[in-house]
């Protein structure tokens, strides 16, 4: 819509300002590493953090969160569980807006998910362009979310001395008005115009092929002999989807109080690497071997949510390499995938 | 970007009136059948006359609060609803084993129906071959009787029921019944006999050679435990009925319902909502489904 200049030195009353009315959710310093968490004090956020270990998905789909509440004194009544407050969620990286434009997209679309819904519609996005990558795992550039023009309310890009501000929307609008801001210049859009095109140089391409070929990769690979390789050495610990900013699958759970009165269903994150996620009730697993589950998390992010969602279910954040114990990464199991499919299936 | 109505908040406001997709209603149990060491059929009924309004093949999340929630087939037909609905309920995980434990006037939650069911308009003017094995008989017995209830618009009528041992065999009032009609041909083995039993013994396949079909003519419809269904597709393809008018009824544990949670995927197919019925020419090409 337009675009606006916050002098950094307007920064922490931004913040303050917002903090009174909102439940303001940023990255800060966290044991020697960063993580989203709920703004206490301006002077915790670090819009200068490279990647936080959890994406700020956590906002819009809790690892915990309860759908109703019921009591055995009033049998047949369910309650409804408590909606958080509004909240600002203030510099989310663009691959993560990228996540979050799916995770949109997959609980609006078909059956709405209220839950979800009603989270999402709550929650401002004040993201921010990332000028250097996060670490050497990083591979937002070849997944083509090193920047984005739609999804956030209002984006931010680090000029220096100031931030440009693209204010995106009606509520974007609205936001503004809590902070000191002015109308850019000719000189701040040159600079915009500089960081802008000295930021690609900063990033590789990680992967060996274009992305557009990358589900067409995955459907030739369902047999490919890589997911046994990685079925030998994947441990099934859950850390990859764990950290993942488009995973999405649950679970649904009763948990009761001591008492035994009375409890509530709640549903918490789950994971189809975890070995009994595709069993059903006679024991039947669907998914037994670790390879399967590797193929199916790989066979997600590729090519099954872009089927169904027209998204990739990657964005090239490079958590899931970061927190792989045994080295399964995206980037060389794709790179493995596409060397062994021109190498003619020879491997 | 998907537009959604954004709250202008603050201050907060009502964030209420989205649908309700994980609440399940209460429904009353009216009646509870034994009908085996592991199976009761549980009859149900919504409030306030609600009706469930399910195609055959369908299911409903069934939830014990307190325990937790589970996928169960619907096990009556449209046809016969009267405002209540059936299920048979194997005792098999949490959820199943407190259900047994209710008694009539007892209320179990409620969320569905859910998924595809049969399209059984399309079998009309055609011979339905159903082969059941085991507890598959219970979602298709909801079709078994929507066709009987519409007879004169289908063609032959051949169930053919494959069960573990006599003492395992479900609907066995009904199994009487229907052998006693004489637009229906009715086959049923077990896998071990006892002292008392005088019908065949052999897997269900064994029953495939006491029918004679006209493949042009004929929709086949299987569901039961996943090792049966390479051997019946097998059985059924060499008749020559065609891959798209052989539908099965998959088994997953759907814990949503509603096309989210993930657990019931068969590669990129969610079964809640694409299934739990498919034509054998829709799944033939995805690596999990069976």
């Amino acid at each position: 819509m337009s675009l606006t200049i916050l002098r950094k030195q307007n920064l922490n009353a931004f913040v303050a300002a917002l903090l009174a009315d909102y439940r303001v959710g940023g990255p800060v310093k966290l044991n020697g590493t960063y993580a989203f968490k709920d703004l206490q004090d301006p002077d915790e956020l670090r819009l200068d953090y490279p990647t936080t270990i959890l994406p700020p998905k956590k906002y819009l789909l809790p690892v915990r969160e309860t759908l109703f509440r019921f009591d055995q004194d009033q049998p047949g009544v369910i309650q409804q569980a408590e909606m958080d407050p509004p909240t600002v969620l203030l510099g989310v990286h663009t691959c993560d807006l990228h996540g979050i434009r799916l995770l949109d997209r997959v609980f609006n679309s078909g059956n709405v998910d209220p839950n979800y819904v009603k989270r999402r519609n709550q929650t401002i996005l004040i993201s921010i362009e990332c000028l250097r990558p996060c670490d050497e795992h990083s591979f937002c550039k070849s997944m083509g979310t090193l920047t984005a023009d739609e999804g956030y309310d209002i984006h931010m890009v680090d000029l220096g001395e100031a931030y440009a501000l693209d204010v995106a929307t009606e509520v974007g609008e609205r936001l503004l008005q809590y902070a000191e801001a002015e109308q850019a210049s000719s000189e701040n859009m040159q600079r915009l115009n500089n960081v802008f095109n000295e930021k690609w140089g900063h990033f590789p391409y990680r992967l060996d092929f274009d992305v557009s070929e990358l589900s067409p990769l995955l459907k030739v690979s369902m047999k490919n002999p890589l997911w046994e390789e990685l079925g030998e050495r994947c441990l099934a610990c859950a850390a990859c989807t764990n950290v993942c900013p488009t995973c999405f699958c649950f679970n649904v759970k009763d948990e009761v109080e001591l008492s035994l009165t009375s409890g509530e269903r709640v549903r918490n994150w789950d994971s189809c690497q975890l070995d009994d996620f595709a069993t059903v009730a006679g024991g039947h697993n669907f998914r037994q071997s670790r390879a399967l589950r590797q193929r199916h998390r790989f066979m997600r992010k590729g090519r099954y949510i872009l089927r169904s969602h027209d998204y990739l279910g990657c964005t090239g954040c490079g958590r899931c390499a970061r927190a792989c114990l045994v080295d399964i990464t995206p980037v060389k199991v794709f790179n493995e995938l596409y060397r062994r499919r021109e190498a003619g299936g020879q491997s | 970007m998907i537009a959604m109505q954004k709250n202008l908040a603050p201050p907060p406001s009502d964030v209420m009136g989205v649908e309700e997709l994980y609440m399940p209603t209460m429904a009353r149990i009216t009646r509870v059948q034994p009908m085996t060491n592991l199976e009761k059929l549980f009859n149900l009924e919504l409030p306030e006359g609600l009706s469930l309004g399910h195609r055959p093949g369908q299911f409903v999340e069934v939830s014990i609060l307190g325990v937790g929630e589970a996928p169960i087939s619907i096990s009556s037909s449209p046809s016969r609803s009267n405002g209540s609905f059936e299920l048979c309920v194997r005792q098999a995980g949490d959820v199943t084993n407190a259900m047994h434990k209710l008694e009539a006037g007892a209320m179990v939650g409620i969320r569905g129906p859910f998924g595809r069911g049969f399209p059984y308009e399309k079998y009309r003017g055609k011979d339905v071959l159903f082969a059941p094995g085991g507890l598959g008989l219970a979602p298709l017995r909801s079709l078994i009787n929507q066709v009987l209830d519409e007879r004169s618009t289908f063609g032959r009528v051949m169930i053919l029921y494959g069960a573990r041992n006599p003492a395992e065999m479900l609907f066995k009032e009904e199994l009487e019944e229907w052998s006693r009609r004489g637009d229906l041909e009715l086959h049923v083995t077990v896998d071990r006999g006892d002292e008392n039993w005088k019908g065949n013994v052999g897997v269900i396949t064994t029953l495939f050679r006491k029918v004679s079909i006209n493949p042009r003519n004929t929709v086949a419809i299987t569901c039961g435990p996943p090792i049966m269904y390479r051997f019946v597709l097998m059985e059924l393809l060499g008749k020559g009925i065609s891959n798209g008018n052989i539908y099965l009824s998959l088994e997953r544990h759907m814990k949503c319902g509603v096309g989210k949670c993930g657990h019931c995927q068969i590669n990129d197919v969610y079964a809640c909502q694409s299934g739990p019925v498919f034509p054998y020419s829709e799944i033939m090409g995805l690596e999990e489904a069976l």
